[in-house]
């Protein structure tokens, strides 16, 4: 029995798949969604979120943070901008890596609102920057 | 009676008039099918975010820690309006519509006694509110020059909005902008952005059951600015879609109207020819039987 996975961004739908199984970065750590899953509602981080087929990663889409909602029969990715694995430009990560390093050495580690906002940027920027080399390894 | 030729001269200066308005109509109805189905695409997003919300805020809200975005700072004395335009006119009454709608709310405001702001989005908005109401303006956005509008515009809003929030610029926040419910029509809507709208019990049933990840709060504080940014987000797309609907409406009835008066000139037109032509033939025939 297959899990109805919905990749949304704010601007479209974006992939609407039948998968044996989807893994997708939480906050609290990676959370691996079979069919069945109880209900749950969770933040993302930035990270990969791989689609398994018949015991393989049949695609790996890289989100920068979002939220995501789990019912028993399918899983809703919303995420703030999604970019196919393959797609990911290792230039651009590099410079949102270094933009985010900046961003999070200036920001006032006093006011929680900005500190959590610049350390969210950083993760997800690192988690681009992994991400990309993380395809590299699989070839 | 005006002379053949200035008529002559008239009548070619509504045909090129009513070409214009018709190129017009024609290229607001393409980008209509386009922001149309921009608002389209944008819809699952938004109601997979409405549906987590109500999910999670139905439970907050009674929590006496709840985030001060959800249940506001409990004061209700500063008022945020945030005005949504479009960036051009030749529409009809589109922009002066919200227009209107602003004032007749910021007199009704100020007569509680209420301090008012204005946050301009879109071009015409704030010319208009420049002119009458320039001291109540706090910020002003447009997007003169932009093909489409993109998230990230309206993220940039959301965020600018919690900031003065945050910093205790305001207590509540409205948004202001037309609906767009046909091409015939559009509704000047005003929706409460912060406090975010509480869920009432009967429109989120099925909803309590859920595990939340990392914690109500915690992920409430991520939600909230979000669905601020998706709210101003579709707000910006239906005033887009408004936009050029308006616009179809009021080109067609321009090129109508130009109709209307090329047929009402060449009919003078005729008739001064027609009366020429009489006038010169009797001329003729009485010269004719005086010799």
């Amino acid at each position: 029995m297959p899990i109805t996975l919905e990749i949304i961004s704010p601007e479209k739908l974006l992939l609407s798949k039948q998968v044996d199984m989807v893994v997708i970065p939480g906050t609290e750590g990676d959370l691996g969604i079979l069919p069945g899953h109880s209900k749950l509602i969770t933040g993302l981080r930035g990270g990969l979120v791989d689609l398994y087929e018949n015991g393989k990663i049949t695609e790996r889409f890289f989100v920068s943070g979002g939220f995501a909602e789990v019912t028993e029969e399918h899983c809703s990715v919303l995420a703030d901008t999604i970019t196919r694995q393959s797609e990911l430009d290792p230039g651009k990560a590099a410079e949102a890596l270094a933009a985010a390093q900046a961003n999070y050495a200036a920001t006032d580690m006093a006011d929680a609102n900005a500190y959590l906002e610049a350390s969210d940027r950083l993760i997800s920027a690192q988690a681009m920057v992994d991400s990309v080399s993380a395809k590299r390894a699989d070839h | 009676m005006p002379s053949l030729k200035s008529l002559r001269i008239r009548i070619n200066s509504v045909k090129s008039t009513q070409k214009i308005t018709s190129a017009m109509k024609m290229v607001a109805a393409a980008k209509l099918r386009r922001s149309q189905s921009q608002a389209e695409a944008a819809r699952p997003y938004a109601r997979r975010m409405g549906q987590m919300m109500s999910a999670i805020a139905a439970g907050a809200a009674s929590n006496p820690n709840a985030p001060e975005l959800l249940v506001g700072t409990g004061k209700d004395r500063t008022h945020l309006l945030v005005a949504v335009t479009a960036d051009r006119g030749l529409a009809g009454a589109f922009n002066s519509n919200i227009g209107r709608a602003v004032r007749f709310k910021v007199r009704e405001l100020q007569a509680q006694g209420k301090v008012v702001k204005i946050l301009a989005v879109g071009r015409k908005g704030n010319d208009y509110f420049r002119r009458e109401m320039n001291d109540l303006i706090v910020g002003h956005k447009n997007f003169v020059g932009k093909k489409t509008i993109e998230f990230a515009d309206a993220e940039a809003i959301a965020e600018n909005i919690v900031k003065m929030f945050r910093e205790g610029q305001f207590d509540i926040c409205t948004l202001v902008f037309n609906r767009f419910v046909s091409v015939m029509t559009q509704n000047v809507t005003e929706s409460p952005l912060i406090p975010a709208a509480t869920p009432t019990a009967n429109d989120n049933a099925p909803a309590a059951d859920y595990e939340v990840e990392p914690d109500d709060g915690t992920l409430l504080d991520r939600l909230l600015p979000r669905n601020l940014a998706v709210q101003i987000y579709s707000a910006l797309l239906e005033n887009s879609a408004g936009f050029y609907a308006s616009q179809m409406t009021a080109m067609d009835n321009a090129t109508r109207n130009a109709g209307e008066m090329i047929k009402k000139l060449s009919l003078n037109y005729n008739r001064a020819r027609q009366a020429n032509i009489t006038s010169e033939l009797i001329e003729i025939i009485s010269g004719a039987e005086a010799v």
